[in-house]
């Protein structure tokens, strides 16, 4: 009856970290989804702008800009645990390629971060300044999309 | 029976007579290209709207103004996995001793230099369309791109598919030069032009029959990835609803209209784009907005 006991104890245990983890790794995975819908957000505004469907505003350009860049400064590495891919988690869409990639990975990071402060810098001064910033924070996503996102479909 | 015997043999003959006339590499004639002269700036904007670097690049390599088209990048399907060769200025491993007729060939016809048919998966299929001033300027251009002494790896292909002279039957089966779509005004018929035949478009967004051809009666209509993982979208406007600037932006940035952003085989493809000009963009835009 001890040894019964025991063994239905570890095995609650066994099954209780494994619904922690996965609990822990769903939610890093809708975290980094939301900062995601965060950089969509603002470039809602700042590519309506640039793509002449929103009136360009000076204010509202820089306001969208900071937050871009902002969002870009949140340190990654929670939203990113091992475990989290694709081939891991169903609601995962990145590649397990990411985790053997870090220097890449970073570096495209890094891109991102230089493209937003750049949108930034030339967000509130006018139209033009906006719309030739913004190739390169598309570029940048586009990236690490390309290299390290499942298809969409 | 001798008499029966003979006759099969006879048949056999003549069978054996038909495949090879019907499997026979079809070239260019030797002065398909008198006359023209290569424009390497044009040959430029061609290499961008053909796609060559999509595929010709190492396998995750990074875009540059200068691509090393060494090859290596693998595309499976149905019939086996193809490998991208080298493509690069390497007179050993790539084409850099290719005539422009050898390209227009490869190009346009799917026939190598010693004579021997690419399997489909080279979009000729679409190339077939293509004005051969196009394919002369784009020989003046990649002369001009990097050397790569990376050797083409062998396509993993098993039998019967394995048997390039097969591919002649294909050939002779589905390949067609006509265009799919009417085009009624200038700018359709240079979105046709970059959709139809230099974009090779229909190649991954078009449904494919038993025999891997594309289907022309439903053109653009998305199809299952050929890497058996998830659907190539439906491009017509039946499916594709974004407004043209919307889709035009798409084509410059890779955001679609609620700013998420391209990934996979199509990052590419809007890299290639977004080297065109705007009008040509806006072309092709126009060519799917008059899709049935």
């Amino acid at each position: 009856m001890k040894r019964t006991i025991a063994l239905a104890t570890a095995a609650l245990t066994l099954v209780g970290s494994a619904v922690f983890a996965d609990g822990h790794i769903d939610n890093a995975i809708k975290a980094r989804q939301a900062q995601m819908q965060l950089y969509a957000f603002s470039l809602g505004t700042l590519g309506g702008m640039a793509k002449g469907q929103i009136e360009y505003n000076a204010e509202a350009a820089q306001a969208a800009a900071d937050n871009l860049a902002a969002v870009t400064m949140l340190h990654p590495a929670a939203f990113w645990p091992q475990g989290s891919d694709s081939a891991s988690n169903a609601n995962s869409k990145a590649k397990a390629d990411m985790w053997s990639n870090y220097g890449d990975v970073q570096a495209k990071g890094m891109a991102l971060g230089e493209a937003a402060a750049g949108m930034k810098a030339a967000a509130g001064t006018d139209l033009e300044a906006l719309r030739g910033a913004i190739g390169p924070v598309g570029a940048a996503c586009q990236a690490c999309h390309k290299a390290y996102r499942e298809s969409n479909n | 029976m001798k008499r029966f015997i003979s006759a099969i043999c006879v048949l056999a003959f003549i069978g054996l007579g038909v495949f090879f006339w019907i499997t026979r590499p079809h070239t260019l004639p030797a002065d398909a290209l008198t006359g023209l002269t290569a424009d390497v700036d044009h040959g430029e904007t061609v290499f961008h709207a053909a796609g060559c670097a999509s595929c010709h690049t190492a396998p995750n390599a990074e875009s540059t103004d200068a691509p090393v088209l060494s090859g290596g990048q693998r595309f499976p399907s149905d019939f086996g996995t193809f490998l991208a060769p080298n493509i690069s200025s390497d007179a050993t491993q790539g084409i850099g001793d290719w005539s422009a007729l050898d390209l227009a060939n490869a190009m346009l016809r799917g026939v190598s230099p010693e004579g021997a048919h690419y399997y489909p998966a080279f979009p000729y299929a679409s190339y077939i369309r293509m004005q051969p001033q196009d394919v002369v300027d784009l020989h003046a251009y990649l002369a001009t791109l990097p050397a790569s002494d990376t050797a083409s790896q062998p396509h993993e292909v098993g039998f019967p598919f394995n048997i390039r002279r097969s591919v002649g039957g294909w050939k002779w089966l589905y390949l067609d030069d006509s265009w799919v779509m009417p085009a009624e005004t200038a700018q359709l018929e240079r979105g046709r032009y970059l959709v139809e035949a230099m974009g090779h478009c229909g190649e991954c967004h078009t449904p494919r029959g038993a025999l891997g051809a594309m289907d022309r009666t439903a053109w653009l209509s998305g199809a299952p990835d050929p890497s058996g993982k998830g659907n190539i979208p439906d491009i017509t406007p039946a499916s594709l609803t974004w407004s043209d600037a919307d889709i035009t932006y798409y084509f410059e940035t890779g955001f679609t209209p609620d700013f998420d952003s391209a990934g996979g085989h199509m990052a590419q493809v809007v890299e290639n784009l977004s080297k065109l000009t705007a009008q040509d963009r806006e072309a092709v835009t126009a060519y799917l907005k008059a899709l049935p």
